[in-house]
């Protein structure tokens, strides 16, 4: 243990602790503005260039940042004295210098670090006048950005390239005109970007904000010609309330519900169906693959989860010569429009271009992945629209809805009943363990005692867990993080040594719960995790819990579908994977 | 083996060779041979003599005479008269400007006089493309003296008690950094030699390694042996082509020579040297920047620690030391700890290489020991200020350093008193001013650099300097306020106190050191608008005396933005009507002043 006083305050704490973490375990709060850490998920940016939690620490002649500092033995720090305040103010003043002064028109007005800090710190004026740098905006499906409004803080880097191990991003040029852009600055469209959009979520301004698709529901709404279908993904109910000062891991689903009717959506629906729908199409390939090979068949093994579309790109990208190993099944949201613009538009005798498939996603990805041209039929897409949660909460307030107000309701059937195994989608884990309940059942024809799977639960990067399906050892991995993911393409690749049966994987820290299009979290990994109870408090009550038994999903398979994995299901909620590692070339404009 | 009875020492240093130097090694060589006497007489082309103001430089020896501002035509002059028949060519011999007197020896110049050559010791004395002339002048003594005869601790524990601190800038304990890296157990270590060298106008470390570059390849292999590595790396600017090639040379003909690579003279120590070439960022130089820049990855700075000593160049111990520093290690080793801390002063030992710039009379290359004061640098080595005009500053440590006045003329250089004065050692540049210099636009020139060279990581460096910039130009234009001053100096101490790295961290002190000993000239551009050196071109006015001036017109025609008109005055005496400048259509060209014969024009 290492002592030191902080404002005259005698403290100990563990050796390698920095001043920062020293503090705020000792209630004393120090600005911060570049540093980012995801708290037990193994994500940190520490570049220490923004200058913002400098500290006076007796003895040295400069300041030092409190991010970065690690405590000495007999060290005395000081965080507010008149000097570390006007060092802070005048940073903060200097990064407003060169900062567009559009906060009332700015997509991050009322959620911005850098809005806060300046407000926090009194900042009245800004002293400096002079050169505004000014980049090209650009945009891609998912993700906006505005390098006007970069303070250099590289979260966004960090992340693409740390965590996602995508590398779009990186500094480039040098003293005032540094930003973060693309190699040679091409557009995002043309790099090894994925669409995950942590780069949105991480950003403390508005230089990468997301694409708003909310002008395109109300454009729906507003047509009469249109019948107007909503679902909603798991992650967004556990979520949404956060919007409207709930607690993080307040369960909205009902009110959510009640408030999208009140919109005036035409059918509200639940991509919790369709996450049950994908669990009887990729449990049996799954157990269709384990046979194959249990039979001394030749089969491609282990099965990757193909639900999160920033993976799917990713791999599309990177490993084109494995697109054999993830399943084929469509994501829920794909699964979802296909039913829906089939199926239901049939039952109900709605014309596929008469309807609108509007979907509310944790994720950003989703923008771009209903744009693929194999999710379209005749120009018409199965999934027209995705909006984030945040974009639905802005959504709700454009109609003056206070989600608090709003009695609970239950979706509409016959695509909105669900099962706990579909609302676990939504967390580190969930599908694996969702698929794990109904492969169990169907392999070994008995009844599964104990649901829940722990081994494939929490916040760990890369879970790994044997399962016993009645004799017959399954090895599984659960991670998230594309970094992680490609440590595992890899390990299959060099001959898959541990074994693993089945993958899942997920682009975002924590599952879907900490995806781009959820509320900021702003680094707070304690709202992730309280999502992530929520998800699972939210399963225990359901009172079916695994897919196979949803009585809606077995309906569709005895109307329309047949079987799963049988021919008309192949045609609608199967997909295939192209080699896009070709798009990653440098092409000039 | 040949027996020469004479040597020619050619210059070939950059500067030297883009006087056309090799053209008179080649003449040598051509007319030697000719005269047949290509076995009695050696031409040899040498590093870096120091007195670029005189080059191209050629020395023959043993008379030890010095000839400067030599051309290739002139070479047969001196084949046919001093080689063979042994009279000096007086026309070429360094004339000093005080007696006008020839000498023909460096070390009677003034030049030389006060100057100690210990880093630059077998500059201008050996051929650098030839390693048994470095060994011929005690080249890899040291290196076998460490291998045979001490411990690695005890190297460190010379290089400690000699007091030799970091020549690249910081003046960190040399000894000390050695001990901190050979303290941590790795199965891999880096001796790392920073030859990034970026200071504008500095040629220190680019003249070592083009003049003696075994001295760096043994100092560094005395360094792995001390910190226990196998593997150095030389970080060299690719703008340095000649030195780039002599270091390759050298360590080529060390492998050879069995001082570098396997079993080391046979002692069982492996060392082997590579280069990584650096692409010009200033900032490069820092070692964290560098060594993320030899790793492939963006130049820019990480905070310390970890310091390179327990996490450097790939995640390894790694020493980094800069070129002039390693250029002392071997002499430390055989002459020994004691003698080199003789040299200096109680904190800094040893000597110092400058590279002496600007208005003086003496530009070029000097080393001198710690402790000697501006004053003898300037008036004595350097020969004083040219043209006769007054000394105004002289800026030390480059864009990093600050600019001292008359009030500091009499202080003893080295790190400490440096610092104290508000300007720093640095890695060694020294540009001497005269009145004609404005200390607000050089705060902006150095700014300017800074500027361009911060990686833009954090942000008082990535903006704060360019708003400091941009107040500079403000004040240099005429449009500064006294508000603005204050603004300047909050913000130049803020920058100091936070910046991320060294470069920021010093980059306000070409700011504060001018406003602290130059205030008076930043309240004349801000109050009265004007700039007493006559540099800022937006406070100057064009006038013309309508009493001297004739009317003759010419100043008229010769103005590009016709800004020169006629007026209905004659003078007495005159016959045409004086001519008048519209202050507000002048662009302060100059045309009309340099084309007026009767000094009717001058500048307000």
């Amino acid at each position: 243990m290492i002592n030191l006083t902080i404002d005259n305050k005698p403290i100990q704490v563990e050796e390698g602790t920095t001043i920062l973490k020293a503090a705020h375990q000792n209630g004393i709060n120090i600005p911060t503005l570049c540093y980012f850490e995801l708290d037990g998920m193994k994500f940190e940016n520490k570049p220490g260039g923004c200058r913002v939690c400098m500290v006076e620490v007796k003895g040295r002649r400069n300041l030092a940042p409190a991010c970065a500092t690690d405590c000495m033995e007999g060290m005395e720090v000081l965080t507010h004295t008149p000097r570390v305040i006007n060092a802070r103010k005048t940073v903060v003043e200097l990064i407003l210098s060169d900062h567009p002064n559009d906060c009332l028109q700015c997509e991050k007005n009322g959620d911005c670090e850098l809005q806060s800090l300046a407000r926090r710190l009194g900042i009245k004026e800004i002293p400096f006048q002079g050169e505004q740098s000014h980049y090209n905006p650009g945009q891609t499906l998912s993700v906006c950005r505005d390098m006007d409004k970069c303070v250099m803080c590289r979260r966004c880097e960090t992340m693409c390239n740390q965590f996602q191990s995508v590398g779009a991003l990186s500094a480039v040029d040098r003293g005032f005109n540094a930003v973060v852009n693309t190699a040679f600055d091409q557009k995002l469209l043309n790099t090894s970007c994925v669409d995950c959009g942590q780069c949105v979520q991480v950003c403390p301004v508005g230089a990468l904000t997301l694409v708003d698709n909310i002008s395109d529901v109300q454009r729906a709404l507003a047509d009469p010609t249109k019948k107007v279908i909503v679902h909603t993904a798991p992650a967004v109910r556990v979520a949404l309330g956060e919007e409207f000062g709930m607690e993080p891991g307040t369960i909205v689903t009902g009110q959510m519900a009640a408030a999208l009717r009140r919109i005036g959506f035409d059918y509200v629906f639940d991509t919790d169906w369709s996450a049950d729908l994908t669990i009887m199409e990729e449990g049996t390939e799954l157990l269709g693959r384990l046979r194959k090979v249990l039979n001394g068949e030749q089969a491609t093994l282990p099965i990757f989860t193909s639900c999160c579309p920033a993976w799917v790109k990713f791999y599309e990208k990177n490993f084109p010569d494995m697109l054999e190993y993830p399943s084929s099944a469509k994501s829920p949201q794909q699964m979802f429009g296909a039913a829906a613009k089939n199926y239901f538009a049939k039952k109900v005798g709605i014309k596929r271009e008469d309807m609108v498939v509007v979907s509310v996603m944790p994720c950003l990805a989703k923008k771009s992945e209903l744009a693929r041209e194999e999710f379209s039929v005749d120009g018409n897409r199965d999934v027209d629209i995705s909006i984030s949660t945040r974009e639905l909460a802005h959504l709700m307030k454009q109609f003056n809805i206070d989600l608090g107000d709003m009695p609970e309701e239950d979706f509409d059937t016959p695509l909105g009943e669900s099962t706990g195994a579909g609302v676990i989608f939504g967390a580190t884990g969930g599908v694996m363990e969702a698929a794990l309940r109904t492969a169990y059942e169907l392999q070994t024809k008995k009844k599964l005692e104990r649901l829940d799977f722990v081994d494939v639960r929490g916040l760990e990067g890369v879970k790994c867990a044997t399962i016993d399906f009645d004799g017959l050892p399954v090895k599984v991995a659960v991670c998230y993080g594309l970094a992680n993911a490609r440590a595992m393409m890899e390990e299959v690749r060099n001959g898959n040594p541990r074994g693993f049966h089945a993958i899942e994987v997920m682009a975002c820290p924590g599952g879907c719960i900490g995806g781009a299009g959820q509320p900021y979290h702003h680094g707070d990994s304690s709202i992730i995790r309280r999502r992530m109870e929520a998800i699972y408090r939210e399963d225990a009550g359901k009172p079916i819990r695994k897919s196979h038994e949803n009585p809606d999903i077995l309906t569709i398979y005895k109307e329309y579908y047949g079987e799963p994995c049988g021919h008309l299901s192949h045609e609608q909620l199967h997909t295939h994977y192209f080699d896009r590692s070709d798009k990653l070339e440098v092409v000039s404009e | 083996m040949t027996n020469y009875n004479t040597h020619i020492l050619i210059c070939g240093g950059t500067g030297c060779k883009s006087s056309n130097s090799e053209q008179i090694v080649e003449n040598f060589k051509s007319l030697l041979a000719q005269h047949n006497m290509q076995d009695e007489v050696q031409v040899i082309k040498t590093g870096c003599f120091g007195f670029c103001e005189q080059g191209p430089i050629v020395k023959v020896m043993p008379d030890n005479t010095f000839y400067t501002q030599v051309k290739p035509e002139d070479v047969q002059r001196i084949v046919e008269e001093h080689i063979i028949k042994g009279r000096k060519v007086t026309e070429l011999l360094y004339t000093n400007p005080e007696t006008q007197k020839h000498v023909s020896d460096s070390k009677h110049m003034e030049f030389y006089k006060k100057q100690v050559r210990i880093a630059l010791r077998n500059c201008g004395f050996i051929d650098p493309e030839n390693i048994e002339e470095s060994i011929a002048r005690g080249g890899y003594e040291a290196l076998g003296k460490c291998l045979t005869e001490m411990t690695p601790e005890e190297v460190i524990a010379v290089m400690k008690a000699s007091g030799l601190r970091g020549r690249g800038g910081a003046g960190f304990p040399t000894g000390l950094k050695w001990e901190l890296c050979a303290k941590n157990k790795a199965d891999q270590k880096y001796v790392i030699c920073n030859a990034d060298e970026g200071d504008p106008g500095a040629f220190m470390d680019r003249s070592i390694l083009e003049g003696d570059p075994n001295s760096i390849v043994e100092a560094m292999a005395i360094c792995g042996y001390a910190i226990g590595a196998t593997k150095g790396l030389v970080y060299i600017r690719a703008e340095y082509p000649l030195a780039i090639d002599r270091l390759k040379i050298a360590i080529n003909q060390a492998r050879e020579y069995g001082m570098l690579g396997e079993d080391i003279m046979g002692t069982g120590f492996n060392f082997d040297i590579e280069l990584r070439y650096g692409a010009g960022a200033f900032v490069c130089g820092e070692e964290t920047a560098l060594i993320h820049s030899m790793e492939g990855k963006r130049g820019e700075p990480t905070l310390k620690p970890p310091f390179p000593a327990v996490s450097g160049y790939m995640g390894k111990p790694s020493n980094v030391n800069n070129v002039e520093t390693f250029a002392n290690v071997p002499v430390i080793i055989t002459k020994g700890a004691e003698w080199f801390s003789s040299i200096g002063t109680e904190k800094s030992k040893g000597t110092k290489v400058f590279a002496l710039a600007g208005q003086i009379n003496n530009v070029g290359l000097i080393e001198v020991p710690m402790g000697i004061t501006l004053r003898e640098i300037i008036y004595e080595i350097g020969g004083g200020i040219k043209g006769g005009r007054q000394f105004k500053a002289v800026q030390t440590g480059g864009p990093s350093g600050g600019c001292l006045t008359t009030r500091h003329l009499d202080t003893p250089i080295d790190y400490d008193s440096l610092v104290a004065a508000g300007s720093m050692m640095g890695s060694g540049g020294m540009v001497v001013m005269d009145e004609t210099s404005c200390m607000p636009a050089i705060a902006k020139f150095y700014l300017e650099f800074t500027c361009e060279e911060s990686c833009g990581k954090c942000t008082p460096c990535r903006i704060g300097n360019k708003r400091l910039c941009e107040i500079l130009d403000k004040i240099t234009r005429g449009e500064g306020t006294m508000d603005d001053l204050q603004q300047l100096r909050n913000l130049a101490s803020v920058i100091k106190d936070t910046a991320l790295c060294g470069l920021g961290q010093t980059s306000p002190n070409p700011v504060l050191s001018t406003l602290d000993n130059f205030w008076d000239e930043y309240v004349e551009h801000v109050k009265d608008k004007k700039c007493r050196a006559g540099v800022c071109k937006k406070l100057l006015s064009y006038v013309i005396d309508p009493e001297k001036c004739i009317g003759c017109g010419k100043c008229a025609k010769g103005c590009p933005t016709d800004s020169i008109t006629r007026t209905d005055y004659i003078a007495p005496g005159h016959k045409l009507a004086s001519m008048v400048i519209n202050s507000e259509k002048c662009i302060k060209c100059g045309a009309c002043l340099s084309g007026c014969k009767f000094g009717a024009i001058s500048v307000q």
